[in-house]
């Protein structure tokens, strides 16, 4: 295989990037390369980073010092008017949806294409519908956001963020709060989006075995590094002491479960000394 | 001691800081009013919302403030046999004074503390990230037109609150305590000036509304995207506008009259 096939092949390429918030240090020289077409899950205890690492390769927060390439393109170095156009082609679903709240169901789905095109309104309605009906939401279309279920909200947030029809979908922590049934649908939802619109899907999570299921490639990072990187199989047959914790959710091992913090008895006698 | 002056020093820093973000703020928020000759229904909209919202509260307040003028003028006046002054005291002190100032209050407690926790909630709910994604500028959809609905709000507002201000004072002088009618209007119309009082007057309402309007959105944008960061950035709208008010009133006054 030569380079340039290979470069076609990963859409994401993260190389040695460093990032801090404050003192702390979030990622420490994690490298990642996310393949084209496919569903590629980020897995990590909560507060490792997930959110922001979506945020960096958005191009929301500038990472410090390290590379982030969206389909060849810098995503830190961009100008502001080549980031816009690199977002066309990415839709993000946040956790919560980000819904616009004073605007219905239709108008958020059609906010997109209302901003960036001049297409009439006909049109619009048309696409709208279509993606609506696809996220089975077609009949909800006059509701307003605060009238939605968390579930309900989430695949709105989907309609919408493939209005412009983008290359890639970032999904942050898409199954928390999902009951089983909407869990399903969504499952499903990512599996068949991606399949039938030739997308790539990039999915934060901490939900092991529905991300472990739809994904055809799996990235683990904890406390600032990539500790695995593989496909779901590989990994469950993995020798790694840290992968094996991961999976079966132990709560010792290599990871620890407390944030970095002064020695336990330190902390607790220290407050005794002063006192 | 060390600690408390150490405390003062960050807080002077943090003021410094929040203040340098403020003004980068604005310059953002100034390259971004061009685009909305194209989006000028977003204006309307805020307009609306912001200049309705506060257009109830403006007449009670300024009926109020007119009839207190008429009393409180009235009996000054009296003493000096000059009641029939009374419509030039009572027009003078609104569209000069209390007019901009109390509309600016006014205007930052309803409109400006709504326009903060609007904005605050939308960033805490991923809203404003979410228009980012979406490639759309929240400069140009969400503050431009708040900004600018509220820096035309604001002096409309405060030029209604004069006038039922003076109405006010007819219904008390001129009903209640007797001055004649006639002399209550055409003293008025013969002693307030143009440029003395209604264009000084507009200068305030003006600079009041780009302030307040600056003030709430930055504070909105910049907060802390929780609750209570939103609850708190919401109280700072109102105290820093309504500081800001009074402070530039009695700069803009000295230098309007003084000179
Ligand atoms: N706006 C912020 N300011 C400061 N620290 C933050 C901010 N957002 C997140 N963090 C910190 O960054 C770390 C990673 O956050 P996040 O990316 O949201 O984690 P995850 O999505 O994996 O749960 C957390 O430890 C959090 O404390
Ligand atoms: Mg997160």
């Amino acid at each position: 295989m030569n380079t340039q096939q290979q470069q076609s092949d990963t859409l994401v390429q993260i190389t040695d990037l460093r990032f801090k918030r404050g003192s702390k240090v979030i990622f420490d020289g994690i490298n990642m390369q996310i393949p084209r077409g496919k569903i590629t899950t980020i897995m990590g205890p909560s507060g490792t980073g997930k959110t922001t690492l979506l945020k960096i390769i958005g191009g929301q927060l500038k990472p410090s010092t390290g590379s982030v390439q969206v389909d060849g393109l810098e995503v830190p170095k961009l100008r502001r008017r080549d980031l816009y156009t690199l977002r066309k082609r990415m839709g993000m679903l946040f956790q919560s949806g980000a819904l616009l709240t004073d605007i219905t169901v239709f108008d958020n789905v059609a906010f997109p294409l209302r901003e960036h095109t001049d297409l009439p309104e006909r049109l619009i309605r048309h696409l709208v519908l279509m993606r609506l009906q696809a996220v089975g939401l077609r009949g909800s279309r006059d509701l307003y956001p605060a009238e939605l279920s968390g579930g309900m909200a989430r695949r709105v947030a989907l309609a919408r963020a493939l209005m412009l029809d983008p290359m890639m979908i970032l999904y942050d922590e898409p199954f928390t709060g999902q009951d089983p049934i909407s869990m399903g649908v969504l499952l499903e939802l990512i599996k068949t989006v991606n399949a039938a619109l030739n997308l790539t899907s990039l999915i934060v999570s901490h939900d092991l075995a529905e991300a472990m299921s739809i994904s055809d490639y799996v990235v683990i990072i904890s406390n600032g590094k990539v500790i695995a990187a593989d496909s779901p199989k590989a990994l469950r047959e993995s020798e790694s002491q840290w992968v094996q914790q991961f999976l079966n959710g132990l709560p010792d091992g290599p990871v620890p479960f407390q944030a970095a913090a002064p020695d336990y008895a330190t902390d607790l006698f220290d407050f005794e000394q002063r006192s | 001691m060390i600690d408390f002056l150490a405390r003062s020093g960050r807080r002077y820093l943090d003021a410094l800081a929040s203040l340098g973000r403020a003004s980068a703020f604005l310059v953002q928020l100034l390259g971004a009013l061009p685009s909305l000759f194209t989006r000028f229904s977003l204006v309307i909209k805020q307009l609306f919302s912001s200049g309705v919202m506060t257009l109830s509260i403006i007449l009670v307040s300024g009926l109020f403030v007119g009839m207190v003028l008429a009393l409180q003028g009235y009996n000054t006046l009296i003493g000096f046999g000059a009641e029939e002054s009374l419509g030039i005291f009572v027009a003078k002190v609104l569209v000069r004074e209390l007019g901009p100032v109390v509309t600016g209050l006014l205007f930052a407690g309803r409109a400006g503390s709504a326009m903060t926790a609007e904005i605050g909630l939308m960033k805490a709910t991923e809203q404003l990230s979410g228009l980012e994604m979406m490639a759309v500028d929240p400069f140009k959809r969400v503050y431009a037109p708040r900004f600018i609905a509220g820096f035309f709000a604001l002096p409309a507002l405060a030029a209604m609150f004069s006038a039922i201000g003076v109405l006010g004072g007819h219904l008390v002088g001129v009903e209640l305590l007797g001055v004649d009618a006639g002399a209550y209007w055409s003293q008025m119309q013969a002693a307030v000036e143009f440029r003395e009082d209604v264009l000084s007057g507009l200068i305030k309402a003006v600079v009041f509304g780009f302030v307040v309007c600056w003030i709430a959105i930055f504070q909105g944008a910049d907060c802390v995207p929780t609750s209570e960061g939103v609850s708190s950035a919401t109280t700072r709208t109102v105290v820093y506008s309504c500081l800001m008010v009074l402070g530039l009133d009695f700069l803009l006054t000295a230098i309007m009259f003084s000179v």
